[in-house]
């Protein structure tokens, strides 16, 4: 006898049981990445085809069932009009309340607050978008900045929630060496602690970019009435990709689906590149750290 | 097999090596801090109780004790650093120069601005040796001859010859005594009137301890340096004041905190110590 058959009580028991959940562990989390990969397939072969410098370059052709080239431009700079307009608005907020959360706020206070951004991230998107037609669009009109302000909306708990989280990681030493040297709380906030964590911010920009960058339900109250021109003016209503996709998803002509499914195809394309430059920003930015530490 | 290892004998009183001839008499002393029935508690805990004493201008303080009893917490009531402790509370006065520290009106960067501090673990900032200098003298406007300044620095923290080559890599390249080197050349180039040092060999190895060692020597011809250490030879060699802090029970609960047993001349403490405690400590009976 081997001196570890001493004490096998259920051991064969255990060990199915640890190889049983094992499995199980494995084929969810390979269930998730199956559904995204039949999601990417099939979206591809449906809009691969129809993906050209057209797309990218020409408005759509005011008639249905012809063979004319026309594309989807106005849509694209819609989105790029309307997201950047949003990053630019909730990237100062976020950050800011990121800071006041993490540096000044007491312990309740902060708690409050986390909780706040908290609900405010699950908050639908569909009674943001109602929010701001009621606040905005019925006096104003539709117009693109209305869609940025709901599209902040949505990106102010996601860039917050990052920020703080990479705020809280940078060691507290850092602070009372600069707090001993007689400098002011903001001034070693801006000059020691948010040079440490501009990685962690760039990475929940991005993810917060690429979440808002398919909203449709917010932009359908406050950017949705357009026409098919070309509009660079954020004043205006602009078009956008995803209400696009919603349009042409009930147009009778088939070629207006296999835009729609590429405009799709590309947006699954941004989502995806975003997501990978943000885990390329945050590793770069845990190796600062890691080197601090 | 064990072999057997040689018992050290029990270590014999601790060597005073600080000249006596630097520490002025008693009423040549001019007082930098004048600390009065200072109690200073987190949440409802005192981690000090009762500490009264007078810090004296261009000597060296040292505050020595077991662990737990309230070294860093004292030290840290000198330049308000506790304030970043949410439920940290002070009583009693703290005067420096005739001024309570502890006053609603005083603001505490002002007071820090004035009163430095070098911490155990050295953290220099994920800057340039230079900028690391440099960044305070920036952010309080001292930026007329920035070089100067940070040259300066440097060479009086015995740090100049070894990165006047380099000042632009990164300070976490630096060894760690290069580092604590750094962080003390950091705090003189604002040019405090104060340095506060809690622990700051504690991190570093016999060489790097003793180079830090002889700068606070040339040092205190212009600076006051008040210094918390876990080692009784450090306080020896370096203070020219030594308080020694100790647990005791304080009021009626028979609730532990951290007192001030003896205050004296580094020489009275180590060698004629008036308190049994003290001197317990000192001979290495308790602690």
């Amino acid at each position: 006898m081997s001196a570890l058959s001493a004490n096998t009580d259920g051991l064969g028991r255990r060990r199915a049981v640890n190889r049983l959940m094992e499995t199980i562990a494995t084929l969810a989390a390979f269930a998730a990445v199956g559904v995204l990969a039949i999601m990417v397939v099939s979206v591809a072969r449906r809009g691969g085809a129809a993906i050209d410098w057209s797309l990218f370059t020409k408005t759509p052709h005011p008639f249905s069932f012809t063979n004319e080239p026309s594309g989807l431009a106005n849509a694209f700079v819609g989105t790029l009009v309307i997201v950047g307009f949003a990053t630019a608005m909730a990237v100062p907020v976020g950050v800011l309340s990121a800071i006041y959360l993490n540096e000044f706020a007491r312990p309740r206070v902060a708690f409050l607050i986390a909780l706040a951004l908290d609900v405010l991230n699950g908050v639908p998107a569909i009674v943001v978008g109602i929010f701001v037609f009621a606040l905005i669009v019925l006096d104003h009109g539709q117009s693109a900045l209305a869609g940025s302000f709901a599209l902040a909306i949505l990106m102010i708990p996601l860039i917050a929630r990052a920020t703080q989280e990479v705020l809280a990681l940078v060691p507290q030493a850092t602070r009372e060496a600069s707090l001993g040297l007689g400098v002011s709380r903001w001034r070693t906030t801006l000059g020691v602690v948010l040079p440490q964590t501009i990685g962690g911010i760039l990475t929940g920009t991005t993810l917060a970019v690429a979440r808002v960058a398919g909203e449709t339900a917010p932009l359908l109250f406050t950017s949705s009435i357009v026409g098919d021109r070309l509009q660079w003016n954020p004043h205006q209503a602009l078009a956008s990709v995803p209400l696009k996709i919603f349009e042409y998803s009930e147009s009778p002509d088939p070629k207006d689906h296999a835009q729609a499914w590429a405009a799709a195809l590309v947006l699954i394309g941004f989502v995806l590149v975003a997501s990978l430059i943000a885990r390329a920003l945050a590793a770069h930015s845990r190796r600062r750290m890691g080197l601090h530490r | 097999m064990l072999t057997a290892v040689p018992t050290t004998p029990p270590e014999p009183r601790v060597e005073v090596l600080t000249p006596q001839a630097t520490l002025p008499p008693p009423e040549r002393r001019q007082p930098v801090f004048d600390i009065r029935s200072l109690t200073a508690s987190y949440g409802s805990v005192p981690a000090i109780s009762g500490v009264s004493m007078e810090i004296y201008e261009n000597l060296v303080t040292a505050v020595i004790g077991p662990s737990g009893c309230g070294k860093s917490t004292f030290i840290r009531c000198l330049n308000r650093m506790n304030d970043l402790v949410p439920s940290f509370s002070a009583q009693g006065e703290v005067l420096y120069h005739g001024v309570d520290l502890l006053g609603s009106g005083v603001d505490p960067v002002a007071v820090r601005r004035r009163i430095g501090m070098v911490f155990q673990k050295p953290n220099p900032f994920p800057k340039s040796i230079y900028d690391n200098v440099a960044w305070g003298l920036r952010a309080l406007g001292m930026k007329d001859d920035l070089d100067g300044r940070v040259e300066h620095a440097l060479t009086q923290a015995a740090l100049w010859n070894e990165v006047k080559m380099r000042l632009k890599t990164s300070a976490l390249e630096l060894s760690g005594g290069q580092q604590q080197r750094l962080c003390i050349a950091r705090a003189i180039a604002v040019q405090p009137d104060v340095v506060l040092l809690d622990e700051p060999a504690s991190a570093l190895d016999p060489i790097a301890t003793a180079s830090i060692e002889d700068l606070m020597h040339d040092l205190k011809r212009e600076y006051s340096f008040v210094i918390v250490t876990h080692n009784m030879q450090q306080a020896a060699r370096v203070a020219d004041m030594t308080a020694f802090f100790s647990l005791s029970a304080v009021g009626d609960g028979g609730q532990r905190s951290g007192v001030l047993v003896e205050y004296d001349s580094t020489q009275r403490i180590f060698t004629t110590p008036a308190d049994r405690r003290t001197e317990d400590y000192v001979t290495g009976r308790f602690g």
